[in-house]
């Protein structure tokens, strides 16, 4: 039953730092399990340069291997986390791909994600804009009102629970022409107008989470709705909708 | 002996914590922003106690080897966390789920611990919701519950298949909430390579800059160590790839003691082992053991003819199937422990009954099938529909999976490319979670003065097994609730009458040495073998000797080939790179595979010592005559407590015991029948 082994041309994206520029490099992968995951199949290529000791082996990062952490990236084939929807590249398997096809493997592309070696970027703009207001200004200390005297119907729930599923992997950004951030943006938002406890800072929160985005030089969304078909945790783009009435209505 | 105090507090099991909280001193607001702590982790725990500790106004430097907090492990959690809220009415209180898991773990934790940290269970839920953690609701817009291994009672929180991600979301929102105020200093991509002793107490790590490559020496009065699990000793494991020991390991080293390193949980519902290329194993969520029925068929020819394909599991009639858990475990059936779970899996693999054409032919069904149709027929009842077809029950039961398990069941055919609405589930044991860790007093200090340790990296309150949904009710614990308590008794006694320690003191710069020299010497060595090559090795003999069940021969055989392939690890790795260039992942693995390989030898001792089986450690020489753990209270009821002798080999480490008393529950046989 099992499908044979695959043979690739691999066109990987090689760049020592971030001063120095980058260039594709060609490199043959055989006898590939088509069961094996994309990052699998390039530990398999980095054993190979390992033991040939003539360079250094591909950096990329990964960590979960389970589609939840959001840590691995790569743009493959020119689609972020490649040709599946809604999965993650460590989710992604061999058995996508045809024997003797050429895979062009690239990292995200975006001002805002600076390459840091080979297919590593650095995503800690995500981060400064959850600090700069994603987040209910709870104290943690535990003296809370019982989790049920917050009552929530279950279709808010729900809503603000699909929202909160970004891992913040950036896909979002890498696929968008402009490199806007308004989905992942849009995500949290929309979590917190979601629930009860996010309404006390509701306005603050908008306003300085888009302040923030744009401080860090994510472009504008012009609607192209690509990030929704790339994130592999299908957040919709209604959320981007949703981001926009809430950022007017904080205005008033 | 005398270094070892867990420093229970006397009195009442339910009033333990409560006066204990009361004798605590205190540090007052005007000195906690003078005082500097550094935190090693922003998994659950490392998290609620950095956003904790920032919020009481301490100074909080946080150290994390992903690129960003919200990555660390805590975020693959699937199933849910406990509390013992009784919102089901099921008769839930925190004396049942205190009992639960002092009996889950077999009776090899200490009592006032686990006490405290049912106390606690329910106060996190309540902080949870209100940071906005997206919980699973029912209609009326209360909290939903579901069941998980080991209990008979509806506890566990839960927000789908997600529920590590949203708590730790939680988390990582309320330590960038303090980021931003400039109480928190986040250091991402920074890896822990020395805990920094001085004049006994700990007051500083040495850490690399994982892009620069840079040595950095940080001081601070007090160090917590949230750094996580240990097994990925094992390679195949459910764990991230980048979870290692070595903050734990280089704690180890300089005094901290480790304890019950042999307890390794082994979870029972993995995606089975499919490729000698596989770099991790994936973990489906124990929730589905809830609809899930457990089975291997009845009859050898038949299990051959389903791996070779020529049949399929819907061809064995239902008398052909053996559902194995529901026989042997009438009471609990599906939902036993997973130590039970796990072992009657390999029990039935082993006797050539498993389902998985792989190379060891290791799998069993998990089968969905039951709860489809029941689901369906439900359904169709609420909604009216009369005589429904076999068709809609199917559709409708299915449709009720999906809204409880879509997306576990969408990863699972991502990864085997079979859908497990139609077929079901193949899944069998893998290496989980770790029980063991660091030692350390009721008040979370370990034996070093100063530092902490939180967490799965430390080794309280699960026992000999974790239950399922309790590591991440007692990360939460440890570091929202109990930590920031405790830890001010220490700072305020000792630290605040302390000058500020300087990053010149001789003993940064010894720690700075031998940090460097290790990474000279991997750079230098230039040998003929990866450090996969050596992890992988490794991982073989822990997992078939010092895996799910273990045997005198079979661990002192490991502990000679773990010495063996440690040396052979030092003459022959080969880890590309020079001293200046920054981004190596090869010298990021060999740092902490030699860590392992030292850690791996530790667990096989300590595994050797306990001639007894409880809990997730089996000794195949001490079992009922129904092939159950056979527990021995009268030698083993202690925590082994390990000391590294300095400048000595590993095997020359002294085992130090705590005993246990148990004075609020009455030992007995751990029986799920
Ligand atoms: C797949 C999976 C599913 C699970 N499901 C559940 C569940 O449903 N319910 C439940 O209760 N438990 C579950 N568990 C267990 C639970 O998730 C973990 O035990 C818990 O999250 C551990 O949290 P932690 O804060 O101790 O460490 P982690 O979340 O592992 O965090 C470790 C942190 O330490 C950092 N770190 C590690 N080493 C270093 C170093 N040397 N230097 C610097 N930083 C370092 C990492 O960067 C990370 O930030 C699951 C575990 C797995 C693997
Ligand atoms: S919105 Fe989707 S693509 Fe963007 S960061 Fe979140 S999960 Fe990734
Ligand atoms: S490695 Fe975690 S999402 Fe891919």
């Amino acid at each position: 039953m099992k499908k044979g082994l695959l043979n690739f041309t691999l066109k990987i994206w090689r760049q020592k730092n971030n001063k120095e520029k980058g260039k594709f490099k060609t490199y043959r992968i055989n006898n590939i399990s088509p069961d094996s995951s994309f990052l699998e199949m390039l530990d398999v290529l980095n054993n190979k340069i390992l033991y040939s000791k003539k360079e250094y082996p591909i950096s990329f990062d990964h960590d979960c291997r389970e589609g939840i952490c959001g840590m691995c990236s790569l743009y493959i084939n020119g689609r972020a986390h490649g040709p599946d929807n809604l999965v993650t590249t460590c989710q992604l398997h061999m058995r996508r791909f045809h024997d003797e096809e050429t895979i062009y493997i690239e990292p995200w592309r975006a001002k805002p994600f600076p390459v840091i070696k080979d297919l590593v970027v650095d995503r800690s703009s995500f981060d400064r804009i959850i600090i700069s207001g994603g987040f209910i200004s709870v104290n943690t200390f535990g003296k809370t009102v019982d989790g049920n005297m917050i009552p929530i119907p279950k279709e808010d729930a729900d809503k603000a629970f699909d929202a909160a599923t970004c891992i913040g992997c950036g896909a979002c950004v890498a696929v968008c022409k402009n490199r806007s951030a308004m989905l992942f943006v849009s995500a949290k938002v929309s979590q917190f107008s979601f629930l009860p406890q996010g309404q006390i800072e509701r306005k603050n929160r908008v306003l300085n989470m888009v302040k923030k985005m744009d401080e860090e030089g994510f472009g504008s969304c012009t609607n192209t709705k690509s990030c929704e078909i790339e994130c592999p945790k299908g957040i919709s783009t209604e959320y981007i909708s949703l981001l926009n009435k809430e950022y007017i209505f904080s205005l008033t | 002996m005398l270094k070892l105090n867990s420093k229970i507090p006397s009195g009442e099991l339910s009033q333990k914590w409560t006066n204990h909280k009361s004798t605590l001193k205190l540090v007052s607001p005007n000195n906690r922003s003078k005082i500097e702590i550094i935190v090693i982790g922003t998994g659950l725990s490392g998290g609620s106690t950095c956003a904790s500790l920032a919020e009481l106004g301490y100074k909080v430097k946080v150290f994390c080897y992903q690129d960003s907090p919200r990555r660390a492990h805590s975020v693959a959690a699937q199933g849910g966390i406990n509390a013992s809220k009784n919102y089901k009415g099921d008769n839930d209180s925190v004396y049942q789920l205190f009992y639960d898991t002092i009996k889950g773990g077999d009776y090899r934790s200490r009592e006032a611990n686990v006490y405290r940290l049912a106390e606690i269970s329910s106060n996190i839920i309540d902080q949870c919701v209100a940071q906005g953690v997206p919980f699973a609701r029912d209609y009326a817009g209360y909290l939903e519950n579901r069941s998980f291994g080991g209990t008979k009672v509806s506890r566990t929180f839960y927000a789908k298949g997600q529920t590590g991600q949203q708590l730790l979301l939680g988390c990582y929102s309320a330590m960038s909430r303090q980021i931003g105020k400039g109480r928190i200093k986040m250091y991402n991509r920074h890896e822990m390579l020395d805990l920094v002793v001085i004049e006994g107490a700990a007051r500083g790590i040495i850490a690399r800059n994982l892009i620069s490559g840079e040595i950095e020496r940080h001081t601070a009065h007090a160090v917590i160590i949230a750094s996580g699990g240990y097994g990925n000793v094992f390679f195949l494991s459910t764990n991230a790839m980048g979870a290692n020991a070595s903050a734990i390991w280089k704690v180890h080293k300089k005094g901290g003691f480790f304890a019950n390193p042999c307890y390794t949980q082994i979870h029972p519902t993995c995606i089975p082992v499919h490729g000698n290329y596989q770099s991790k194993l994936t973990l489906m969520s124990e929730s589905l053991r809830n609809d899930g029925r457990i089975w291997v068929p009845k009859k050898i020819e038949d299990a051959i003819s389903i791996r070779n394909g020529t049949k399929s599991p819907e061809d064995l009639l239902e008398e052909e199937k053996d559902y194995y858990l529901e026989r042997r475990y009438p009471s609990f059936g599906n939902l036993v422990p997973r130590d039970v779970a796990s072992r009657a899996a390999k029990e039935r693999c082993d006797k050539g009954l498993g389902i998985e054409n792989n190379e060891e032919k290791e799998g069993v069904f998990l089968d969905f099938s039951y709860s489809i149709k029941q689901y369906g027929i439900e359904k169709a009842n609420e909604l009216g529909i009369k005589n429904p077809t076999f068709v809609e029950i199917k559709k409708l039961g299915e449709s009720v999976m999906e809204s409880k398990y879509g997306n576990l069941f969408h990863m699972y055919e991502k990864i085997t490319n079979k859908n497990p609405y139609k077929n079901p589930m193949k899944i069998y044991p893998a290496v989980h979670y770790t029980m063991g860790g660091l030692w350390v007093d009721y008040n979370l200090m370990s034996s070093i003065k100063g530092c902490y340790v939180i967490g799965e990296a430390n080794f309280s309150d699960h026992g000999a097994n974790r239950l399922g949904a309790s590591a991440l009710m007692q990360g939460l614990a440890d570091g929202y609730f109990i930590l920031p308590y405790t830890i001010a008794d220490y700072l305020s006694q000792y630290v605040v009458h302390k000058k500020n320690i300087s990053t010149k003191h001789i003993e940064f710069d010894n720690s700075e040495k031998n940090v460097k020299d290790r990474i000279k010497r991997f750079l230098h060595n230039n040998g003929d073998f990866s450090v996969d090559f050596f992890h992988k090795e490794l991982g073989k003999i822990m997992w078939k000797y010092v895996g799910m069940s273990r045997n005198h021969k079979g661990l002192s055989e490991s502990i000679e080939r773990i010495q063996e392939l440690r040396d052979e690890f030092w003459k022959n790795i080969y880890v590309p790179g020079k001293k200046n260039d920054g981004f190596n992942s090869e010298l990021e693995k060999a740092e902490r595979v030699a860590d392992f390989l030292e850690l791996g030898e530790l667990i096989a001792m300590d595994a050797l010592n306990r001639k007894e089986s409880c809990g997730s450690h089996f000794r195949e020489e001490y079992q009922t005559k129904e092939g159950e753990a056979l527990r021995d209270d009268i030698h083993y009821k202690y925590i082994s407590v390990w000391e590294y002798q300095k400048e000595k080999l590993l095997s020359e480490e002294i085992m130090h015991k705590e005993n246990l008393s148990f004075n609020f529950v009455k030992l007995q046989s751990r029986s799920y029948k």
